[in-house]
């Protein structure tokens, strides 16, 4: 435990001190918020979809722990480089705590990062449906950090450089961004969109967000917790699959 | 006579690709003895170091450390080494403090022992002074004894220094071998360690081991190595058993500057 603690920690002081990146991290989120929430939003409410910021909000979140989960699981890579990984490879502890250690910090910097962005969209205008189903948001923010952050550390155990690290940006945490439900809603799009749409995991995961802030969903709720739950189970299994294989 | 607390036995290496880098080694280290391993780039001096100190696995052979096999012991073995790596290993945006704090945990220093152990070993290697500061802010010899008090900090039987002196000017590269020989001799502490500078070997090391090309060729004391190659100092030795050819390091290694010259690049592409 002292273990897992002390990389936790380890990973918290990082973040704390370096304020740019926490301001760089939540100011694309909320650029997305401002330009899309306000710009698209009146053409949305014409064509009588309702309220788009609010729409939004809950994509948003997705995305901001979508980018800085895998960021910071990535962190193994930055370690990798910069050599700190052998000092913990070496040492008398298991890998899996060392991953774990790592990851919960990735994970819970996200969840700060999601949160925070979430009190952003309440400055913005957004109420959320019903406050006492907040804590729920809460859960299923969690899980999703925590499967995200896994994804990023997985992904980070395989890429030896930063070139790497940014074709998996380019062609993998984007596209998983953009074809999913988090920016639009899949009632009329077009049946390719609707179909990369509905086996991408994160549009489960926005769903259920969305649900629990303005009592919107598309698919069956079910589907989504069992999707969001496996997607978890998947994800944490690669990660120390990966990490395991970690020969430097 | 001394027991051996490192012994490798027909310990082999083979890469992806049936590379060969370690071929059937075989070696022992007394304890308190002060070991150079030494040999030209590629010649399996890395691989070996690392096989040592449970980094990579080895393909066949037995190592043990203290008596612990690497491989089936792996925790008890782990404990029992300290290492200075040859690329930076420390976490920058940490204190050098908390660098060491992180250590202590990793290998489950008594939270009471702590902040005694790390104050006794960073006024060793004279950075207690400086302990609150990021280690980002610290100069090469500054990392390097930081390295050396960290890799003490758990009271290990072996250090393992790899090129520990690399890029370092000649007051710190004094200074280091003078803890180094220190340590030996108050603690009977066994140092393994590898460099390029045959001067420092000469200078430090009780007994030597060359490897090239994937084999021990030779091992012994300065004088004995001398005296089988007929040369006069351990350079000569050197150059007569591994040749006056250049190799090509087939490396990946992980330093930090092929990370900085890839993102320089690309910022410029």
């Amino acid at each position: 435990m002292p273990v897992i603690y002390i990389l936790w920690l380890r990973q918290m002081v990082r973040y704390l001190r370096t304020r740019s990146r926490i301001v760089g991290a939540i100011g694309q989120p909320i650029l997305f918020l401002l330009a899309l929430g306000y710009g698209v939003g009146s053409v949305y409410k014409k064509a009588g979809e309702g309220n788009y910021l609010e729409f939004l909000v809950p994509g948003i979140i997705m995305q901001t722990i979508l980018f800085s989960g895998v960021f910071w699981g990535m962190q193994i890579l930055f370690d990798k480089r910069f050599g700190f990984l052998k000092e913990m490879l070496v040492a008398p502890v298991s890998r899996f705590k060392i991953l774990w250690g790592n990851a919960l910090g990735g994970a819970t910097i996200s969840l700060i990062q999601g949160i925070f962005v979430f009190i952003v969209s309440l400055v913005l205008g957004f109420r959320p449906y019903n406050w006492l189903l907040i804590p729920l948001s809460l859960l299923v923010m969690i899980a999703l950090a925590l499967a995200l952050t896994s994804f990023g550390a997985a992904i980070a155990s395989m890429v030896e450089d930063f070139q790497g690290f940014q074709s998996i940006n380019n062609f993998l945490i984007f596209p998983l961004f953009f074809l999913s439900s988090a920016l639009y809603p899949l009632t009329n799009v077009p049946p390719v969109l609707k179909f990369l749409a509905s086996i991408n995991p994160l549009s489960y995961a926005v769903d259920l967000l969305r649900y629990t802030m303005i009592y919107q969903h598309h698919f069956n709720l079910a589907l989504d917790v069992v999707v969001l739950l496996a997607t978890l189970a998947v994800t944490s299994i690669f990660a120390v699959n990966r990490f395991n294989r970690i020969q430097i | 006579m001394p027991k051996s607390i490192i012994q490798a036995e027909n310990v082999v290496k083979v890469y992806p690709g049936d590379i060969t880098a370690v071929n059937d080694i075989s070696f022992d280290v007394k304890a308190g003895e002060i070991f150079a391993f030494l040999g030209p780039n590629g010649a399996g001096k890395s691989t070996t170091i690392k096989m040592l100190t449970t980094m990579l696995r080895p393909s066949s052979g037995k190592l043990l450390l203290n008596g612990h096999n690497v491989m089936t012991d792996q925790d008890a073995a782990r404990k029992s080494f300290g290492i200075v790596f040859q690329d930076p290993s420390l976490e920058e945006e940490l204190t050098a403090y908390e660098n060491m704090r992180l250590h202590a945990v990793l290998y489950g220093i008594p939270k009471t022992q702590q902040d005694d152990r790390i104050k006794e070993l960073m006024e060793l290697v004279e950075l207690w002074e400086r302990k609150d500061s990021l280690v980002r802010t610290y100069s090469g010899g500054m990392r390097r004894r930081l390295e050396i008090a960290r890799g003490l900090l758990h009271h290990p039987k072996i250090l393992f220094l790899d090129e520990p002196t690399l890029g370092l000017d000649t007051q710190t590269r004094n200074v280091l071998w003078k803890y180094v020989q220190k340590l030996s001799k108050t603690e009977g502490m066994t140092i393994f360690f590898t460099t390029h500078y045959l001067d420092e070997a000469e200078d430090v090391a009780e007994r030597i081991a060359i490897i090239d090309h994937g084999t021990i060729v030779a091992s012994g004391t300065t004088a004995e190595l001398t005296k089988s190659t007929g040369t006069k100092d351990l350079e000569e030795a050197y150059l007569s058993l591994t040749g006056e050819t250049l190799r090509d390091e087939t490396s990946n290694a992980n330093n930090g500057l092929n990370m900085r010259t890839a993102t320089m690049n690309k910022m410029r592409g």
